[in-house]
């Protein structure tokens, strides 16, 4: 994928459904490298935020721009893994090629970056199974190898961990932070705090649908911090 | 006893009359689930994926479509293809064309109502997935179809079923010509009212292992699906 991520920024956003606010107003200004946690509780709207940046869904008002295009006409530079990440009825391998194919990717290429895929997310030995037959884990690291094998610019994933157990989710972690260190963009919605402290860069802070704080992670967590952040930590620690 | 035997020994000596009728039979219905699978499996996938106007009708219209007495049927195909009828200058009436139309139009509906059913809960689940991956719609309709193999291959095993099994609508427009148009059904059913039981119970027998074994095999696949399926 040609280019590099420079920026995410959001005008004025807001995400209406049948007559409530559920996001926003939002105005934001990303510009930083590396992973960026989205944290906030449950209904928060970190998750609708990160599809709403992908461009899953158009906003009722504003734009969401990357590097100054449109989210919803540039969703290829970008892959979105879901909390409960649908895989396709096939194998393990026919999972991760299936982007390819979406993308008009070449067969003799498209064997190839599987195959390296699968070695990144170490599921080289299951490349044949039926990808239901997998464990939680290794579910999710399918769910990301189909997500960095089309090379995008920015991987958004929405609470990657949320049903793994300690093991698994310190395996996936790792190889987040292996793709990050490629130079791919990434964010990522959750409600672990110590999470966003072993990986992030920076944080966002979700509050009833608005971004309630926007720091680099050194700061966040060694500040003392007031009013609805103070909230959030002390209601999650 | 004796008549048992009789039949007995015209299935295990593969009497030729008897392998013409089974063999005209396998030809009808595999042709009627041939076309069928190729028109009735896209426009039931796509009556799961898109939501047009008219698309619940047509839901509706398949689905009581299942049910349609093969008599009828073969009345309704009697007269587009009998000489007075639309598609009558073709000559098609009493031929096993003619009975390879009334058996698509009969199971034709059976295989888009099964598909889409296959199809609708996985539209539901590969949905999100194939926004974000600004999926074509002809990539989504081959995808959906593909990944719902299982259930389009029960809904094909099922619609072979009823066109083997099914006497009136062949029987209609066939018109029973022996060594033409004469399947098993319609033999049994002749004669069996002639008195000829051996070929009728010879015939009968095979009717019924043509329908185990097609039951063993919609079993089979089901068992594989299974283990490409999210356990609930």
């Amino acid at each position: 994928m040609a280019g590099k991520f420079q920026s995410l920024v959001l005008k004025s956003v807001c995400v209406k459904r049948g007559g409530k606010t559920l996001l926003g107003p939002l105005d934001l200004t990303l510009e930083t490298p590396g992973i960026t946690a989205i944290l906030g509780h449950n209904g928060a709207g970190k998750s609708l935020f990160i599809k709403l940046c992908h461009g899953q869904f158009a906003a009722s008002n504003g734009v969401v721009l990357w590097n100054g295009q449109p989210a919803e006409s540039t969703r290829r530079n970008r892959s979105f893994m879901f909390q409960d990440t649908p895989l396709l009825r096939r194998s393990v391998a026919a999972n991760v090629e299936y982007p390819l194919i979406a993308y008009n990717v070449v067969k003799s290429e498209r064997m190839e970056r599987v195959t390296a895929a699968l070695i990144k997310a170490r599921l080289s030995d299951h490349s044949d199974a039926p990808a239901a037959s997998l464990s939680g884990g290794e579910k999710q690291r399918l769910a990301l190898a189909r997500a960095w094998v089309t090379r995008p610019q920015v991987i958004l994933l929405d609470e990657p961990s949320a049903s793994l157990d300690p093991a698994s989710t310190k395996e996936l972690e790792g190889l987040v932070q292996e793709i990050s260190a490629t130079g791919v963009k990434v964010l990522m919605a959750t409600h672990d705090l110590r999470q966003a402290r072993r990986l992030a860069s920076d944080v966002l802070i979700f509050g009833a649908g608005k971004i309630i704080a926007q720091e680099m992670v050194p700061v966040f967590f060694d500040t003392e911090q007031t009013g609805a952040v103070a909230d959030f930590i002390e209601g999650r620690l | 006893m004796e008549t048992l035997h009789a039949a007995w020994v015209l299935v295990t000596e593969f009497d030729p009359a008897l392998l013409a009728i089974i063999g005209l039979s396998l030809r009808v219905s595999l042709s009627a689930v041939l076309i069928s699978l190729i028109i009735g499996a896209p426009l039931g996938a796509a009556l799961a994926i898109w939501r047009f106007p008219g698309r619940q009708v047509l839901v509706v219209l398949s689905n009581a479509m299942m049910a349609l007495p093969p008599v009828v049927v073969g009345l309704g195909v009697y007269l587009l293809l009998s000489r007075a009828g639309p598609l009558g200058e073709y000559g098609l009436l009493f031929t096993p064309n003619a009975m390879i139309i009334a058996q698509t139009v009969l199971i034709l509906p059976i295989i888009m109502a099964l598909t889409r059913e296959a199809v609708a809960p996985l539209r539901r689940e590969y949905q999100d997935l194939m926004i974000s991956l600004d999926v074509s719609p002809m990539l989504k309709l081959r995808t959906l179809l593909w990944d719902a193999r299982f259930g389009v291959s029960t809904a094909v095993l099922a619609g072979f079923g009823r066109a083997i099994a099914e006497v009136g609508a062949v029987l209609i427009v066939g018109g029973n010509i022996n060594g033409l148009t004469r399947v098993m059904t319609t033999t049994i059913a002749l004669e069996t009212s002639k008195g000829n039981l051996e070929l009728a119970l010879a015939l009968g027998a095979v009717l019924i292992s043509i329908a185990i074994s097609v039951n063993a095999i919609i079993y089979a696949i089901s068992q594989i699906g299974r283990k490409y399926q999210e356990i609930p």
